[in-house]
């Protein structure tokens, strides 16, 4: 579904990703992980449509399509879902304001019809339970003073109100304490699709043990320097990055 | 940075959509200021003695007076003899049908959601005699009646309650006030007047909508509630649809009197015309509106969300007058383009334990300027009063300018008075987010916009912060799709 080729990409003047080559397919989890600052959220920015990244060369396609042509509202309404490493606050914003404009919206899209205030509610109360979020957060505006545990919980929340084609989850288990990060695990299994994607970036073996990996990536400099299995997260896990470093001549 | 720099400047660089010229059918008196002028005008209205006075009275003064200079605006020179100072209500509509009315009004209209027979009035076409509302405003003002409310045009109550505007005309913004002020009461052509009764809740929200010939009361409006003893009102004003209007000054006068344990809510959505992209035209909208708590633990609250006009000289205020009393001032004011606004509020603290609370939310996009200023005196006598006030100012773009001017003067030991201020920028990271869940830019600023204004819109009734949360988001509408 998501075929990137030799993807480039500038913040403020400097190349950040050097040469991006993945191809993701339906049914598919790829974990993607890499030391900081290595590129792993500037390419989610990138594959979301954030304007502040400058893509200089490449080519990306969703679905058939020309991902990089469409604005960012668009990729999100053709089914390209981002859990932020630090999602936003929007104060005097509802939570269900927010999340009826968001889903309608996507429904005009692929011209379905609007829900109705009672369809919407119903929806949301059945998402709420499948991934246990805390039914107070949702009458409070936008993650304004959510802790950062509950503020990940409500990426993956939405992700559930939005059903998406691709998700990715950037830095979802970082802040989550252990029952948490089995919760919203468990939620992001219990929406796997075989016709979906996912998209994992993490730092811990512990959100994979949960959400097991079909191909595990290395991003380092902006570039993916290794793909294997779920096994090379217990390698890098046991000996951090240093030997790839190495492998790399470095 | 700059993406999302010209995104903003996209989204806020919007024609009005509301503006159209016409030829105006008037029966007017030639261009003009002078005595005899006002005497014509008070001819015309035949009225009373005591109001002709009382222009007069007005217009020596004005004589006298210049246009105050200290606000941050920046006012071509108005030549008042160019103005005409009296033209009868227009009973010719402008248009046979809807068809011949601007399409971009009509989509405005239908994006308030207003219904057709008031789509027509609005946009000046004529309307059949027996229109809904009408038999609406019969049954209305029956009601009213009932309870012994007095809601009425100002020259109706010259008329049939000359003693009520006698006593309290003049009470809260006396002639020489400031020089609109003076100006107003010379040559003031309509407006609306309500008395409530002592002890009565009025039971519906007045608003100037229902009263026959609220179209067209001119650029000079005069507005008088009194609340006696005990009663209760929620007065709104104007409409939020686009008002269209010719008239470049506006110079209208509020006064409010709540009497004992009175309690008067007045609630303004304001949208004329603001000019166009490169600031030229607009209205000047020059208005006194001040309220008198003038009875113990009497109650007045100024809630206003603004939009339009090209220049905007507007502070409601309060003179705490009884003990106990209280006053809020709640205002939304969102300037565009080349608009500019120097608006916000005084609270004189005169009684005893008197409390007052200014909330202001600045919205500055395009090449605006936006500054609030307000005045908050506690009197020497004025034992324990409190005031708090917050004034934000929100930024789209980067030529925009927000100011802020409080004045604090408290001249006693043990009053409280708070103040806090905050500015911020729309969030870029705010609006992304937004987008990453499918919200296109332009909903993004809307739906923001309207999240920081909550505060404010909460406190208008019903209807009106629906209407008024979509007017925030068409008046910053623009060209990206
Ligand atoms: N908006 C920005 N302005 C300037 N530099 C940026 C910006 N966004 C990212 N960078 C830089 O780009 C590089 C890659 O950052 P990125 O956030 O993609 O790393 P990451 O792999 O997600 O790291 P982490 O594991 O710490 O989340 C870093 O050097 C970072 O400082
Ligand atoms: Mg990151």
């Amino acid at each position: 579904m998501l075929i990137i080729k030799d993807l480039h990409a500038n913040v403020e003047g400097k190349e950040i990703l050097r040469g991006i080559n993945l191809t993701i397919n339906a049914g598919e989890v790829h974990a993607i992980m890499g030391p900081n600052g290595s590129g792993k959220s500037t390419l989610a920015n990138v594959l979301a449509g954030n304007t502040n990244y400058e893509v200089t060369k490449g080519e990306v396609t969703f679905f058939g399509k020309n991902l990089l042509e469409m604005s960012a509202d668009v990729r999100a309404k053709e089914g390209l879902f981002l859990s932020f490493q630090y999602p936003v606050e929007i104060p005097g914003v509802s939570m269900i304001n927010f999340l009826k404009t968001a889903v309608n919206e996507s429904r005009k899209y692929h011209q379905l019809k609007e829900l109705s205030a009672g369809d919407f509610l119903k929806v949301m109360r059945e998402k709420k339970e499948m991934v246990q979020i805390d039914s107070q957060l949702t009458n409070r505006s936008v993650n304004e003073g959510f802790s950062g545990g509950e503020k990940k919980k409500n990426e993956i929340f939405q992700m559930a109100m939005l059903e998406p084609k691709l998700a990715i989850l950037d830095e979802t288990d970082s802040g989550l304490d252990i029952d948490a990060l089995r919760i919203v695990a468990n939620g992001v299994n219990l929406l796997k699709r075989p016709e979906n994607a996912t998209i994992v970036v993490t730092h811990y073996q512990r959100l994979l043990d949960y959400i097991v990996p079909d191909f595990v990536h290395v991003l380092y400099k902006g570039q993916i320097v290794k793909s294997a299995g779920k096994e090379l997260v217990l390698e890098l896990e046991e000996k951090g990055y240093d030997w790839i470093k190495k492998e790399l001549g470095e | 940075m700059d993406n999302q720099n010209t995104l903003i400047n996209e989204v806020t660089d919007r024609d009005y959509r509301f503006g159209f010229v016409t030829d105006i059918e008037t029966d007017s008196i030639p261009k003009g200021l002078s005595e005899e002028v006002v005497r014509i005008i008070s001819a015309k209205k035949d009225e009373p003695e005591f109001m002709l006075e009382f222009r007069l009275k007005a217009y020596r003064k004005w004589l006298t007076m210049k246009m105050p200079d200290w606000a941050q605006l920046k006012i071509p020179e108005i030549d008042y003899q160019d103005i005409i100072y009296y033209a009868a209500p227009r009973q010719q509509a402008k248009y046979e049908s809807l068809d011949e009315v601007d399409p971009e009004l009509l989509s405005t209209f239908a994006k308030l959601g207003i219904p057709l027979e008031e789509q027509k009035m609005l946009a000046g076409v004529a309307v059949d005699a027996v229109m809904d509302s009408v038999s609406v405003k019969t049954t209305f003002k029956e009601n009213l009646a009932e309870l012994g409310i007095i809601f009425c045009s100002f020259s109706e109550a010259v008329k049939h309650h000359p003693d009520l505007v006698q006593k309290y005309l003049g009470m809260v913004v006396p002639p020489n006030d400031n020089f609109y002020a003076a100006l107003n009461c010379a040559v003031f052509s309509d407006g609306s007047f309500v008395y409530i009764p002592k002890g009565v809740r009025c039971p519906m929200e007045l608003s100037t909508y229902f009263r026959i010939n609220a179209k067209n009361t001119g650029q000079f409006e005069r507005t008088l509630i009194i609340a006696d003893n005990d009663s209760y009102v929620s007065y709104l004003e104007g409409c939020t649809a686009p008002m269209r209007d010719e008239n470049q000054l506006h110079a209208a006068v509020v006064e409010i009197i709540a009497l004992d344990r009175a309690e008067v809510k007045y609630s303004t959505v304001q949208n004329w015309y603001p000019g166009n992209k490169e600031g030229i035209g607009g209205i000047y909208n020059f208005v006194t509106k001040r309220g008198l708590c003038k009875g113990e633990s009497s109650k007045i609250y100024w809630n206003q969300v603004e939009t339009g006009s090209a220049i905007t000289w507007k502070y409601p205020s309060c003179i705490l007058a009884g003990d106990n009393s209280v006053a809020e001032f709640n205002s939304v004011a969102l300037t565009n383009n080349y608009q500019q606004a120097d608006t916000g509020t005084k609270m004189i603290h005169l009684g005893k334990n008197t409390k007052s609370t200014i909330v202001s939310k600045g919205i500055s996009a395009g090449h605006s300027s936006n500054s609030y200023r307000g005045l908050v005196r506690v009197a020497a006598k004025a034992e324990n009063a409190r005031n708090y006030s917050q004034c934000d100012s929100l930024l789209l773009g980067e030529h925009c300018g927000a100011h802020t001017f409080p004045y604090i003067e408290v001249g006693n030991q043990n009053s409280i008075v708070e103040h806090e201020a905050t500015t911020s920028k729309i969030g870029e990271d705010q609006i992304f987010y937004c987008n990453q869940r499918g919200i296109s830019t332009q909903d993004a600023i809307g739906m923001i916009v309207n999240g920081y204004a909550r505060e404010v819109i909460n406190k208008l009734p019903m209807e009106f912060a629906v209407e008024a949360q979509k007017l925030l988001q068409i008046s910053l509408e623009g060209s990206v799709g």
